[in-house]
């Protein structure tokens, strides 16, 4: 071994694409903007500011924004992912071969999905719970502070890495669930699969321990009288996400580790050879994947419950039914996972299992549709752009939900697996159902952030952009897998297929113009903030208890604990002629902020580099060091302090001037 | 209406708030010991699901010999019955441990503290020379599917128990600083609940992977 080998790995210089003018380009820009962005933060005096109020925070409403702008930034990543196929497919089915190189483009699929998936949607979800959960169950916030900020972080690093990837040696070229043999050390030598691997593990890291905390929150640490029964419904969909994400990411961290020593060890777990089996696998991914849809979905169902009752002026419908629907979803994800696979060759009673329970799951999820359709029944509608989400969803999902009981269908599967009409599907339901409700949800929950109101205007731009887009690019994809056209191709022969690829284009085109309209809604929305200010801190007339403290919600969220008499305790607050407590106020216990949160994340940035690129003293360095990091914290045993009884009295006083001014 | 501010007159007086916060003894709406309990009690059922998933690829590859060793060609069960009884006894030695805390001696906790250290320490010497006898004989992890999940459920426990007594290091002297306080008797038990985990799960390599594996 030489002295560059044991310094740098199998790190060299040729790992830097310089011969690929798209990614040099691509970098030039990111570093122009990174840049840009790093001076005017050192020109403003920022750092200290970020340091103190956000990075180091263990605010569950700071960490929660933290998440979902991590989130959107990877999203505007994975987004670019999307185009470059679209308009490669565009371009390749007239004939031409198109821009990209095989080589490039399988990197791009590859990374669209796992972006999407894990550092987009996952932190959304994250995020809204983190922000209005404790809100609305009235705590003063999770019930491991540190923790929290500690899994922000280490979802953030696991985005880094992907990020790096894009500049340093390469990304995964195996789809995003990077199946073996393909994925394994023989047909995939290179750093790409790694980097996947260490990503999703460090990100998986963040994930699990966020997930053991809310369900300690929201087992734990509910407001008087907030019986499980009087939970609001986003409080149910959240508790119900985070146990599967506690059931199923496990099974995650273990198939990748298992996949990692087939790499670096040289084990035969899933090899084709000394016994392996890599259907072992495939059953494995998906035990974690399906669920994983389900932990997608069941936060975005929450969000609509709320924003329906809300809009709508009446108590949700059905509430019992909502939860057991919810529930009941929650425990037939875990029955469903081998339909990702009916042409394994099972046989066809195994078959037939996976493709019943799969279509059972249709039912509680129809009941949830029907109990927003008749909460909208007679109900005052106010079409706000949450409501708008809202109505969009309930159209475009119910349609991917048929797609998919037909997908459930073994024999229709054989046809239709690994089809665009299955990539048309998910895209269905993600973009319907997920992309929607988030939207619909930051929407909703915004002025609670911040204080001020998103622009309705560029709202409603950036939402028909999205459903217009959407229907655009994805009902082309349906008619071309039922035509047998299959997916992650980037050659074609037959040119006939050309215009469903343009159509398709153009759609995306109108999803760029949505997500546009997204960030001008942002900017525009900070400019007018006087405008759009929320001095109520209830500016939609909402029924649940986020809406009864002000907006932004103090450090505490309440000066006093909330007791609660009844489902939606907010809207029995008001209807009892609530009175606001202005005199009594005592200190407050709260955790303090701790920096260690971010310092071991970028340890574990260095860690999986290392690992990456086989650099193993500074793999050794950079574990020692965590290891150290986090025995040393827990020395630190003086971790909290109390809020003095006269700020919050000061802070309270300013909400009764702001009360009494906006009235 | 002349009444407090969190008292309405409808009939009957409902509270909208609490007046002396009645959340958890620290009083500032954190969950608190039962929190944390109840959070490492998640975490060990998750960690459970590691084992599992090992438990179940063993269980579907264990057999795939590849031509090569069986496990009734490799396993020393007298040695294995050696060093299940040391993680048995370290669990009754911790066991004692936490009776001294409950009683508040700290110098005795420390002492049990010690001998289930050592007992832990003990299981693993064995374990490390099972794997190099292992090695030595040619049954490494590349040699057959078998071999790979044998060492990486038998060495994923062995990884735990490690970092269990490195934890059980640090809140010794923990203990030792700043005496049995609330928060090191806390972490304490989670140790105490992390470490007779660990050794239901080797009841469970000891049966499934040794037992069976021999006979079978």
């Amino acid at each position: 071994m030489d002295f560059t080998t044991l310094i740098f790995g199998r790190l060299t210089l040729d790992a830097f694409p310089l011969h690929e003018p798209i990614l040099v380009a691509t970098f030039l820009v990111v570093a122009l903007a990174g840049g840009a962005l790093v001076a005017a933060l050192t020109y403003y005096r920022l750092w200290g500011y970020l340091w103190t109020e956000w990075f180091t925070s263990i605010d569950h409403k700071k960490i929660g924004v933290m998440y979902i702008v991590l989130a959107i930034i990877m999203l505007l990543r994975g987004f670019a992912d999307a185009i470059m196929m679209r308009l490669q497919q565009a371009m390749a089915s007239g004939g031409g071969e198109g821009y990209l190189n095989a080589h490039h483009y399988d990197q791009i699929f590859t990374a669209h999905g796992v972006i999407m998936i894990f550092f987009v949607a996952m932190p959304l979800v994250t995020g809204l719970i983190n922000l209005v959960v404790p809100l609305q169950i009235g705590a003063r916030d999770v019930a491991f502070p540190f923790l929290n900020n500690f899994s922000f972080w280490m979802t953030a690093a696991g985005a880094v890495l992907v990020m790096i990837s894009l500049f340093v040696g390469e990304f995964a070229q195996t789809g995003w669930l990077a199946y073996p043999p393909l994925s394994g050390a023989d047909y995939s030598p290179g750093v790409g699969v790694d980097y996947y691997i260490w990503a999703l593990q460090v990100a998986g890291v963040g994930t699990l321990l966020s997930g053991i905390n809310l369900v300690v929150t929201i087992v734990k640490m509910r407001c008087p009288g907030m019986t499980l029964m009087k939970m609001p419904v986003f409080v149910w969909t959240a508790l119900c996400t985070n146990i599967l994400i506690i059931a199923i990411f496990p099974v995650l961290t273990a198939t990748l580790a298992l996949l990692s020593l087939d790499r670096y060890v040289g084990t035969n777990f899933f090899t084709n050879d000394l016994g392996g089996s890599p259907m072992m696998y495939v059953n494995l991914i998906w035990i974690w994947g399906h669920p994983e849809v389900y932990v997608l979905i069941l936060p975005a169902f929450g969000v609509f419950s709320e924003v329906v009752a809300t809009f709508s002026g009446k108590r949700l419908f059905g509430y019992t039914s909502m939860v057991y629907a919810t529930l009941v979803i929650t425990i037939l994800s875990y029955l469903v996972w081998l339909h990702h696979f009916f042409t394994m060759g099972a046989g066809a009673s195994v078959n037939s299992f996976f493709g019943i329970t799969t279509m059972i799951i249709s039912i509680p999820t129809g009941a949830k549709l029907f109990n927003w359709l008749f909460t909208m029944y007679r109900g005052r509608i106010r079409f706000e752009v949450p409501m708008l989400w809202t109505v969009g969803f309930m159209i475009t999902f119910v349609i991917g939900g048929m797609t998919g009981v037909l997908l459930a269908v073994p024999p229709a599967d054989f046809v239709l697996h690994n089809s665009l009409f299955l990539v048309a599907h998910f895209h269905n339901v993600i973009i319907g159902g997920v992309v929607f409700g988030m939207f619909a949800g930051i929407v909703y929950w915004f002025p609670k952030a911040f204080g001020f109101r998103l622009d309705p205007f560029w709202g409603k731009v950036s939402f028909w952009g999205w459903l217009i887009g959407f229907y655009l690019a994805f009902m082309p994809l349906y008619a071309l897998g039922l035509m047998g056209v299959t997916r992650r191709l980037s050659q074609f022969e037959d040119t006939s297929l050309h215009w469903y690829f343009v159509v398709a284009g153009i759609g995306s085109l109108f999803i760029l113009g949505g997500i546009l309209a997204f960030v001008m809604q942002i900017y525009v929305s900070v400019r007018d903030r006087e405008k759009l200010r929320d001095t109520t801190g209830d500016p939609w007339n909402g029924r649940t208890l986020e809406w009864s403290t002000s907006s932004p919600p103090p450090a505490y969220n309440f000066a006093f604990t909330p007791m609660v008499h009844e489902l939606d305790a907010w809207w029995d607050m008001k209807q009892r002629g609530y009175k606001r407590p202005l005199t009594g106020f005592k200190p407050i216990h709260m955790p303090k902020n701790t920096g260690t949160g971010i310092i071991l994340a970028g340890l574990s940035v260095a860690l999986a580099f290392a690992l990456i690129w086989h650099i193993w003293w500074l793999a050794a360095a950079s574990f020692a060091s965590a290891c150290a990091v986090a025995i040393w914290h827990t020395f630190d045993y003086n971790r909290d302090f109390y809020i003095p009884a006269d700020e919050v009295t000061r802070s309270e006083n300013e909400r009764t001037r702001l009360l009494a001014g906006g009235a | 209406m002349t009444d407090t501010a969190s008292l309405i007159d409808d009939g009957k007086d409902v509270a909208f708030h609490v007046v002396e916060d009645a959340h958890g003894v620290d009083g500032h709406g954190h969950a608190s010991d039962g929190g944390t309990m109840l959070g490492f009690w998640i975490y060990l059922m998750s960690d459970c699901l590691i084992f599992a998933v090992l438990f179940a690829t063993h269980a579907v590859l264990g057999r795939n010999y590849a031509a090569g060793p069986s496990p009734a060609d490799l396993f020393d069960l007298r040695i294995i019955l050696v060093s299940t009884f040391m993680l048995l006894l370290s669990s009754i030695t911790y066991g004692f441990a936490m009776l001294e805390m409950d009683k508040g001696r700290l110098k005795p906790t420390i002492a049990w503290l010690a001998v289930t250290f050592f007992f832990g320490a003990a299981f693993l010497g064995l374990e490390f020379y099972e794997f190099s006898h292992l090695f030595h004989e040619g049954a490494t992890p590349q040699r057959s599917a078998f071999l790979s999940s044998f060492f990486t459920l038998v060495g994923t426990h062995g990884l735990h128990v490690t970092i269990g007594l490195i934890w059980m290091v640090v809140l010794a002297v923990q203990a030792w600083q700043r005496g049995l306080i609330v928060e090191n008797k806390r972490r304490l038990l989670c140790l105490s609940m992390f470490w007779h985990f660990l050794d239901v799960v080797w009841i469970g390599v000891f049966s499934f992977v040794y037992l069976i594996g021999v006979l079978s």
